[in-house]
């Protein structure tokens, strides 16, 4: 039997901005295992007065760096954990960490597809997880990632998801800005519809498999609109962030 | 209820670990309410309040609970009529 899981201090070794709000950690893992795309670690915090906060965080990078993983967090304004990660915390530091957590939002190429991804905000670091995954393994099953943001700005990992679509190799990103657009902007520009997830179903078949991820609502209204596009409830998966920042 | 702060049971599977020595998430669970069945991470958890309650995601009524009380903690599962658990 594997041993238990228990909290470690990892070391951060890098900072990296992605956008305005999200910033993805790398730290360094004393008791390091790997870890299956779309888990995350728990977080958590002590105060002088023993006073803890604690918090689950996708882990964005896939399994084969050994030692270290990428966790994407988001600072929400008032948070109690991610503020301190993105104004106090510095490369060097050390933060308890329990972790890798999660058998069911989770994808492997052995669970098939093709793959539906519905990312919402933040809620695209697991799914980045599984893109990455797939990429790493050599994994030919479609994959079809809808991601929805406020604005440009807010998109994460850009310049990745450019060179992993197009071409030959199974994966289509479509982008939804749903606030505003810049100049020329040629994806979608509303919140996700059943116009919208029904273009998404095109080329995945009748069976496609689902994760969806991001702000409570967001995951609501893209499973129900799945669900009347004839999706089975059982080949969804959803992480609900909870609120909307 | 308010929606917007639901989460999916995935969001406490590192208590759900702590309490069962596994991660419960991806084991089937029959609700004794509606009769549903599907792994423990489909439902659906709400955390805000003095405990952790897990719901039923068909029927909404609760199929798992638990509530710390000094330092041991109270699980109730009457929400369960079974958990089918697989060996790590």
């Amino acid at each position: 039997m594997a041993e238990p899981l228990a909290w470690q201090l990892a070391t951060v070794t890098a900072i990296k901005p992605e956008t305005d709000r999200v910033r993805t950690f790398t730290l360094s893992l004393p008791a390091w295992r790997p870890h299956r795309a779309g888990q995350h670690y728990d977080v958590r915090l002590t105060a002088e007065d023993g006073y803890q906060a604690q918090r689950s965080y996708s882990i964005a990078s896939p399994p084969t760096r050994n030692g270290e993983i990428d966790l994407g967090i988001e600072r929400i304004e008032d948070g109690e954990v991610s503020p301190y990660f993105h104004d106090v915390l510095a490369k060097g530091d050390l933060v308890e960490v329990r972790g890798p957590i999660g058998g069911y939002f989770v994808w492997e190429p052995g669970l098939g597809g093709p793959l539906l991804l519905v990312a919402g905000g933040s809620g695209v670091v697991p799914l980045m997880a599984i893109l990455r995954e797939r990429v790493a393994t050599g994994d030919r099953t479609p994959v079809t990632l809808l991601y929805s943001s406020r604005a440009i700005g807010e998109v994460m990992y850009r310049d990745e998801l450019e060179r992993l679509t197009g071409g030959s190799n199974g994966v289509r990103v479509a982008h939804t800005l749903t606030r505003e657009q810049p100049p020329g902007w040629n994806g979608y520009g509303r919140r996700i519809d059943g116009p919208m997830l029904t273009d998404m179903l095109t080329g995945l078949g009748a069976e496609p498999l689902v994760y969806i991820c991001g702000p409570t609502l967001l995951v609501e209204a893209a499973a129900a609109g799945l669900t009347d596009l004839g999706v089975a409830p059982a080949r969804i998966r959803t992480e609900r962030f909870g609120p909307t920042t | 209820m308010d929606e917007p702060l639901m989460l999916d049971a995935n969001a406490v599977a590192g208590e759900l670990l702590e309490l069962f020595g596994m991660d419960l998430t991806p084991m089937v669970h029959c609700c004794a309410n509606c009769g549903n069945r599907g792994p423990i991470g489909t439902l659906r958890a709400w955390t805000y309040g003095p405990g952790v309650v897990l719901r039923c995601s068909i029927c909404s009524e609760v199929v798992v609970r638990w509530a710390r009380i000094g330092s041991d903690v109270r699980v109730d599962l009457r929400g369960a009529a079974y958990l089918r658990m697989a060996p790590p």
